[in-house]
């Protein structure tokens, strides 16, 4: 009994320790975006501010127009690319999951095959921009790469396959109804779970996708969220030239708050997933794990 | 002999009309079923665009591409591509580069999973476990771009966490640790632990909780240790799920996450040679000096020897056990 608490001791410790490691760097940004920007500067990111101070946030929404501006298109890019990814693997899981389906062998190997092997960054980008032009669009924040996968293909259609009954497909058969509305009113009400969970996937590859946005767009009214604050990342120039186009003039740009803002944007970059975490941890927790047996 | 022939024909005839037979069989069915066969037509489109046209692009690997003639227009110049990229020191750097962060990567990532998902999976208080287990997954929530910020407001030089309030502790005085190769290996291996250790515990958990209780019974009663039972039940019973994980990043081994060695060492020049990998390599040959010949034989290189081991890998899980293969 004595050994067994101090077993539980000892596992709730280093479990206390790892996930302190975790969410610590977190606390320390959201710290240093309520630090008054001369403390910053003199002694550098606290995890508890000595003057708490409010500026970053201030700036932020007061020179606010290009912020607001990569927040919409990243929730533009994200619901759309969202969407349409769904539509289009839904579309192609379900035919892939009726068994007398023609050429539905051939079907997943043509899907499969494109998890083993790619033609890699250079043919896609020039396909991208030499064949299609996506340079500084918001189809390139969308397209390339992102909307269908063959991984998530296989997810939804191994879901179909195994739990909508074929009696329940046939039944619609019966009473006349032809495979669209089949498809529509019956199997896609009963694939709730999968559809979350592939929509939360879609939803958190979207929100952070960079990648996309470095390659093909160099266009600032092109920038999504993420791709804004990289550039603040690896030049905080950008940040205090950018203020200063915003004619605010030299004298308010000398106080900027650079260091706590640049903090300050970065937790906005965060908030919304993390805010929304705990609504969604279910299905988040269950994607990752069918995800590891159906590799 | 007119016997034999005839049959011949005969057999012939019979051939043909299976054959006419099945096309028409199979001709129904695709117009019995041509509402499912066009749901598929947008995804097919797409992963045609999208995965299979740049597939053909691999002959730019073999091409001395000039814009004037287009892609097909170019002329070849076979493994030239190839060969100036291997005389260079580069190949050999984001080779090994990407080799051995992979391997340390698998090695410590499995091992810290496994502790960690048996250590959750033991506590008795269902909260707090459930608890440590939101918050461990929360860096694989978020983008490398934030990883990129999280990492600097640790390591700034001037504003750093590390600089101004942990080494001081020590008595160490400031490390530029932006300029500082030596110490990267660590760091690029942590920031790889802290992103990535949450979700395979969170899978290995998963693995755990689905044992029967009564082997973990019969254990107690025969007076088995904790240490005893974790060696003899928990590891041999979630051994399937861990080594299919395995092979998976074996398979995977010569792909690098592009984030972790680009955006967390903010893509400083001087750090180059622990930061190259073959990702970063292809990006920065293609985007930074517009060299489409060595950047595409670097990604068909990479591209080719990842098909094979994933091949390789499959073969392996295949053998142990095919319910556990990929195809």
């Amino acid at each position: 009994m004595q050994t067994n608490r101090l077993y539980q001791f000892g596992i709730i410790f280093i479990m206390l320790a790892f996930t302190l490691f975790c969410v610590f760097p977190f606390v320390l940004l959201f710290s240093a975006s309520l630090t008054n920007d001369l403390e910053i500067v003199r002694s550098g990111y606290k995890l508890i501010p000595n003057e708490f101070s409010l500026e970053a946030y201030r700036y932020m929404w007061n020179n606010s127009t290009d912020i607001m501006r990569s927040y919409g298109i990243t929730i533009l890019v994200t619901v759309t690319g969202t969407a349409a990814g769904m539509a289009i693997t839904a579309m192609v899981a379900y035919p892939m999951s009726r068994k007398e389906m023609p050429f539905r062998n051939a079907l997943a190997f043509y899907v499969f095959f494109t998890m083993l092997f790619n033609g890699g960054l250079v043919p896609t980008y020039l396909l991208y921009t030499n064949y299609f032009d996506f340079k500084n669009t918001l189809l390139a924040l969308i397209l390339p790469g992102l909307l269908a996968n063959g991984f998530y293909v296989i997810l939804m259609r191994t879901f179909f396959a195994a739990s909508i009954p074929k009696e329940v497909i046939e039944s619609g058969y019966i009473d006349g109804a032809k495979e669209w509305k089949i498809f529509c009113a019956i199997v896609l009400p009963l694939s709730l779970p999968v559809l979350a969970t592939v929509g939360l996937f879609y939803t958190i590859m979207y929100w952070n996708d960079w990648f996309n946005g470095l390659i093909y767009v160099t266009e600032k009214q092109y920038f999504s969220i993420q791709n804004l604050l990289n550039r603040i990342l690896l030049d905080l120039q950008f940040l205090q030239n950018n203020t200063q186009q915003m004619g605010k003039g030299a004298e308010l740009v000398a106080k900027l708050p650079l260091d706590s803002m640049r903090m300050a944007m970065a937790v906005i970059g965060i908030v919304p997933l993390i805010a929304a975490y705990p609504f969604f941890q279910k299905y988040f927790v269950k994607g990752l794990t069918i995800g590891a047996v159906k590799g | 002999m007119e016997a034999s022939t005839k049959a011949y024909a005969e057999r012939r005839a019979e051939a043909a009309a299976d054959r006419a037979a099945s096309w028409k069989q199979l001709l129904r069915r695709v117009r019995k079923y041509r509402t499912l066969l066009l749901m598929t037509l947008p995804a097919v489109l797409y992963f045609f665009i999208n995965n299979y046209l740049p597939m053909f692009g691999v002959v730019i690997a073999f091409k001395n591409i000039n814009f004037a003639d287009g892609i097909l227009g170019s002329e070849w110049i076979g493994f030239k591509n190839f060969e100036y990229l291997f005389k260079t020191s580069d190949a050999y750097i984001i080779t090994r580069n990407t080799l051995l962060y992979n391997i340390v990567f698998i090695i410590l990532n499995t091992v810290l999973a496994i502790a960690l998902a048996i250590m959750l999976n033991d506590i008795k208080n269902r909260i707090v476990s459930r608890t440590f287990q939101s918050l461990i997954l929360l860096p694989y929530l978020i983008s490398m771009v934030i990883v990129g910020y999280l990492v600097l407001a640790m390591l700034d030089v001037e504003k750093g966490y590390m600089n101004n309030s942990i080494l001081p502790l020590f008595g160490i005085g400031d490390i530029s640790w932006y300029s500082e190769t030596k110490h990267w290996p660590f760091i690029l291996t942590i920031v790889n632990v802290w992103k990535g250790v949450g979700y395979l515990c969170i899978i290995y958990l998963a693995a755990i909780i689905g044992i029967d209780q009564e082997y973990y019974e019969a254990a107690t009663i025969d007076g088995a240790s904790k240490w005893q039972q974790i060696r003899s039940i928990t590891i041999p019973l979630i051994t399937p799920v861990v080594s299919i994980m395995t092979l998976l990043a074996i398979g995977r081994i010569f792909y690098s996450d592009f984030g972790l060695f680009y955006q967390v060492p903010l893509n400083t020049g001087v750090l180059m040679p622990v930061t190259n990998t073959i990702d970063t390599y292809v990006y920065r040959a293609l985007i930074t000096m517009g060299d489409l010949g060595m950047s595409s034989a670097a990604g068909l290189y990479q591209a080719a020897v990842g098909f094979v081991l994933v091949l390789v890998s499959n073969y392996i899980v295949n053998k142990k056990n095919s319910d556990n293969a990929l195809f």
